[in-house]
């Protein structure tokens, strides 16, 4: 048997993005003699981090508070939010952002030169700092610039991680296939922090990049750790048709506005307000019409379709976006991102024509379940970052939380990481060694050497992101869930039958995209059955055969466990403080 | 009948063949669709075995340049209907080894990066304590460097690059550029640390001012013009040494 | 695993047409270099006196001379536009947030090459 190479480590960091990087600035910066590893499966910047725009939320200014920036996430969370949680998060989040302005962040300024804030959807006050409408971009670069100052960081970029291992009931490593050679490494270490990502690639329309393929939440619901919440997924309301790429909320609260085919805001018939002119200066309102959370925008825009309001082309039903009142220069200078994609990719100039957006998966507030401390149930297994569910989103997450959440998080995540790795000195190199050939051969056996196979990864992976769509999407019913969950079962089936054509060892995506199936398949399966099993509508998760909120049964998150069967479901408390259950109200 | 369009691709696969092949594809012509929008459809449909990188699929995770008809593109932007009806030629980045098909080696251009020390560097004790909040910029010192940190590290300045073609040891435009990001932002103090490689002989002064790398970029970061306001710095500073080598020379 | 280098032709620089442009933007170099040199070959005539000089305009006047002289003029005139067309690149202006625009620079660097020609021209042919 062929041996696996092994590469010893303090703390493994799975996964180069906001969350990962940070977690590994934070461990550099206070025990900088612990040897830390950030395996990625591509090179850091490339991380999907990069494409978020909007901006990241803060209290920094006079007129907010602590209070307000709770309640607004609490309240954005139809009450699934933690509440001690979403407190640690608000306020440590402020220092998170200085510190990131102190690491070279170009956020956008007021001309004395302070940070500037901008509204976003669901905020009571507008507390969201911004670098124009690349803030992602720009939070990614700053950090993965920043991690290159510390020698004890190694990375291994273009490393796919493969699996958790586990000796003596705690976790002690991975194993990871390095795409150059082809060849599978052990990488043990002492703690291991997973920041993998969300999954959007399990729909087929989603502002995701090709890498989220939820390896992370996969990976830990394969060794016992439950997924938490996975039946939320949020639907962002503006995606450009066809590509799914993203049209930031900025857009919306630099004063854009949505209407139907006949020109009219239709969101004035879904609770969210009355619109004011887009001339009056107090345009747009805070929580109000298009600054109302993202949930209830793109479940607007499915009652729109319903009656027949929206306009039609290649690519689906679609609504508009008009920005034309903010003129070229205001467009130029805040969000010049928007102009720059849809020019290009949908042919349409911002400043001239509206343009054509439909709501687009974008983002899981579900993922592995951990404490305040980032920690799983599974000791020295650690998660931060949207594959975490930590939680602060609950059923619904405000745009500008999930940037700030990627910093507190993945540095608090870092400095668990740490305290678990200095007090569990010890590894079992030779079981982790022997662990890494068993993996050696499950994957040569299963893909690379297999013979017989006839199953094409991307029709297997096209007919999973079509069910999930069809059945698991921004409505749901039992009847469309348990057809999602058959087909699924059906999919995970068929997956056995997996054909691999290339068998070269070199920088093999054919087997990077069947391993990244597999875990979707995964994803998938919790996602529906955790949804088949929440009978209430609550935040993103809205059943038409249950459409009330039922918080006697349903105040609790859900915990979905693997087994060789269906997915088991059990369910936890959430955690309320001082904010007890109430109505969510928008726009009165 | 359907339209269809050509795309040759370069081919390489270190386990299997000592020299690179070309296979040629013949695909659905989309009016809509990208480059990387055909290659994954070859990828999907046709043939598993073709390898290349990408990811975000809206021109910034700077994952998938390739050459397109020789010139260096991102080509998640680069349309087929720009080059319809004739064959497309698709190669990986010039200027880089080739890992596999379509997938260059970065470590030099990873290196390059490290190398240029690319964060805010404060004098000693002169670091700002978190509690006292942020450095105060205004929107015009951020305007200064804000051009010069939209870069991508998509590469395609290097293929663009003869210089860095014919010798691997310049820094390269992306990295000069990067530099000079952060010399720039008012926040830093640490452009004298970064002019040992900057002002080197593999720095600035290895660059021609071809210009092509300024040409290729399509975040429109300027390199060019970064490498060459370096070199204006760099040769004051070096005569501010010559008249007054009492201390002259900025910090 | 080994990755594979192709080979850099020795022909890289007519490989394209921006790089075709450089080499010979590179190459007007030699031809403003040797008008300086025949400048100060003239200074040196002036010196040998009057006669001498004389000679040398004469033989200027060949028509071979002449022909050279065109070409020299090209490749000066080639120099000098694609030159002031960088200069915005060296020259970065910034009033408030705003760059100063490229075409003004460059427009800054024209006139004033027009204004000194026309000077020059003044001073030749006008004493």
């Amino acid at each position: 048997m062929v041996k696996s190479e092994v590469h010893k480590c303090d703390v493994v960091i799975v996964g180069g993005g906001g969350a990962g990087l940070r977690a590994a600035i934070a461990i550099g910066q206070t025990n900088p003699a612990l040897k830390v590893a950030l395996v990625s499966k591509v090179y850091p910047m490339r991380s999907h981090t990069v494409s978020a725009e909007g901006g990241a939320a803060a209290v920094t200014k006079e007129n907010d508070s602590f209070d307000d920036h709770c309640m607004d996430t609490i309240g954005g969370s139809d009450w699934l939010a933690d509440q001690d949680v979403v407190e640690f998060f608000v306020k440590q989040a402020p220092a998170e952002m200085i510190q990131l302005e102190h690491w070279g962040c170009p956020w956008s300024r007021e001309p004395s030169g302070k940070i500037a804030v901008r509204p976003f959807g669901g905020m009571k006050i507008e507390r969201t700092w911004y670098a124009a409408d690349k803030t992602g971009f720009h939070m990614l670069h700053a950090l993965y610039q920043t991690s290159l100052k510390y020698d004890n960081l190694i990375n291994y970029d273009e490393w796919f991680a493969t699996k958790i291992l586990i000796e003596n009931g705690r976790c002690q490593g991975v194993t990871a296939l390095e795409l150059r050679s082809g060849q599978l490494r052990v990488i043990a270490a002492k703690a291991v922090i997973l920041c993998t990502g969300g999954a959007g690639r399990v729909f087929p329309f989603t502002t995701n990049g090709a890498i989220k393929t939820g390896d992370g939440m996969a990976m830990a619901y394969r060794v016992g750790v439950p997924l938490k919440d996975m039946e939320f997924v949020q639907y962002h309301p503006t995606g450009l048709p066809g590509t799914g790429i993203l049209i930031t909320e900025a857009a919306r609260g630099e004063g854009g506005i949505l209407v139907n085919k006949d020109g009219y805001r239709y969101l004035q018939d879904y609770d969210l307000g009355k619109p004011l002119d887009v001339n009056d200066p107090l345009h747009p309102v805070k929580k109000t019409m298009e600054l109302g959370p993202r949930d209830r925008l793109s479940q607007a825009f499915m009652k729109e379709l319903e009656k027949g309001r929206v306009l039609s082309g290649p690519y689906g039903e679609y609504v508009h976006l008009d920005l034309r009142h903010l003129g070229e220069k205001k467009i130029d200078k805040k969000i010049p991102f928007v102009r720059e994609l849809s020019t290009k990719y949908a042919g349409i100039d911002p400043v001239y024509d509206p343009i054509p957006v439909r709501p687009v998966a974008h983002y899981f507030m579900g993922g592995v379940d951990t404490n305040i401390r980032t920690a799983t149930r599974l000791p020295g297994l650690f998660a931060a970052g949207e594959v975490a569910s930590v939680t602060i989103n609950g059923a619904n997450r405000l745009g500008s939380n999930s940037l700030t959440e990627l910093l507190v998080f993945g540095a608090q995540s870092g400095q668990a990481a740490t305290e678990f790795a200095i007090e569990h000195p010890d590894l079992d190199f030779t079981a982790l060694e022997k662990q890494g050939a068993d993996e050696q051969e499950r994957i040569t056996k299963n893909f690379i050497r297999k013979n017989g196979g006839y199953e094409r990864v991307a029709t297997l992976r096209q007919e999973m992101t079509k069910t999930m769509e069809s059945g698991a999407g921004i409505y749901r019913s039992e009847k469309s869930l348990k057809e999602t969950c058959d087909k699924l079962a059906e999919l995970r089936d068929r997956f056995s039958n997996v054909m691999i054509e290339d068998r070269s060892l070199a920088f093999n995506t054919e087997l990077t995209s069947a391993l990244e199936l597999d875990f979707m398949l995964d994803v998938a399966q919790a996602i529906a059955h955790s949804a088949l099993a929440r009978t209430e509508s609550r935040g993103s998760h809205q059943r038409t055969d249950y459409p009330k909120r039922n918080d006697e049964r349903f105040l609790s998150h859900s915990l979905v466990f693997r087994t060789d069967g269906a997915p088991r479901i059990e369910y936890k408390d959430v955690t309320i403080t001082r904010w007890p259950p109430a109505e969510r109200v928008y726009g009165r | 009948m359907e339209e269809t369009i050509e795309l040759e691709i370069f081919r390489y696969r270190p386990d299997q063949e000592d020299r690179p092949t070309f296979q040629t594809y013949e695909i659905p012509f989309r009016k809509d669709w990208v480059v990387l929008d055909a290659i994954n459809y070859i990828k999907d449909q046709i043939d598993g075995t073709l390898s290349y990188r990408w990811s975000c699929r809206m021109g910034v995770c700077g994952s998938c340049g390739m050459m397109v008809n020789g010139v260096p593109k991102l080509t998640c932007a680069t349309f087929l209907k720009d080059y319809y009806p004739d064959k497309i030629r698709v190669e990986p980045l010039a200027g880089f080894p080739v890992e596999r098909d379509l997938v260059i080696v970065m470590d030099d251009f990873i290196h390059k990066l490290k190398e240029i020390k690319p964060w805010i560097i404060r004098r000693e004790g002169e670091e700002k304590p978190i509690e006292e909040g942020e450095y105060l910029q205004s929107p015009a010192e951020l305007a200064e460097y804000k051009q010069y940190s939209m870069c991508i590290n998509c590469m395609l300045c290097y293929a663009a690059c003869p210089v860095y073609a014919l010798d691997n040891t310049f820094v390269g435009p992306a990295a000069i550029a990067l530099a000079q990001r952060y010399n720039m932002d008012s926040r830093d103090q640490g452009r004298e640390q970064r002019e040992e490689i900057i002002a080197s002989n593999e720095g600035i002064w290895e660059c021609t001012f071809v210009g092509e790398c300024s040409v290729a970029c399509p975040k429109s970061v300027d390199p060019a013009g970064a490498i060459q306001r370096a070199k204006v710095g760099s040769t004051i500073d070096w005569y501010k040494d010559l008249l007054m080598p009492w201390g002259g020379k900025k910090r | 695993m080994k990755s594979y280098r192709r080979p850099v032709p020795n022909t890289l620089w007519l490989s394209r047409r921006p790089y075709i442009l450089f080499i010979i933007r590179e190459l007007t170099a030699v031809f403003v270099g040797a008008y300086c040199v025949l400048l100060l070959f003239f200074i040196y005539k002036l010196g040998k006196g009057l006669e001498a000089y004389q000679g040398m305009l004469d033989a200027l006047k060949s028509p071979l001379s002449i022909i050279l002289h065109l070409i020299a003029l090209a490749f000066a005139i080639y120099h000098s536009v694609t030159w002031f067309n960088l200069t915005p690149k060296i020259m970065v202006l910034q009033i408030g947030e705003e760059r100063v625009p490229a075409f003004l620079i460059a427009g800054a660097n024209f006139a004033a090459w027009l204004g000194l020609s026309v000077i020059l021209a003044w001073v030749i042919i006008g004493v």
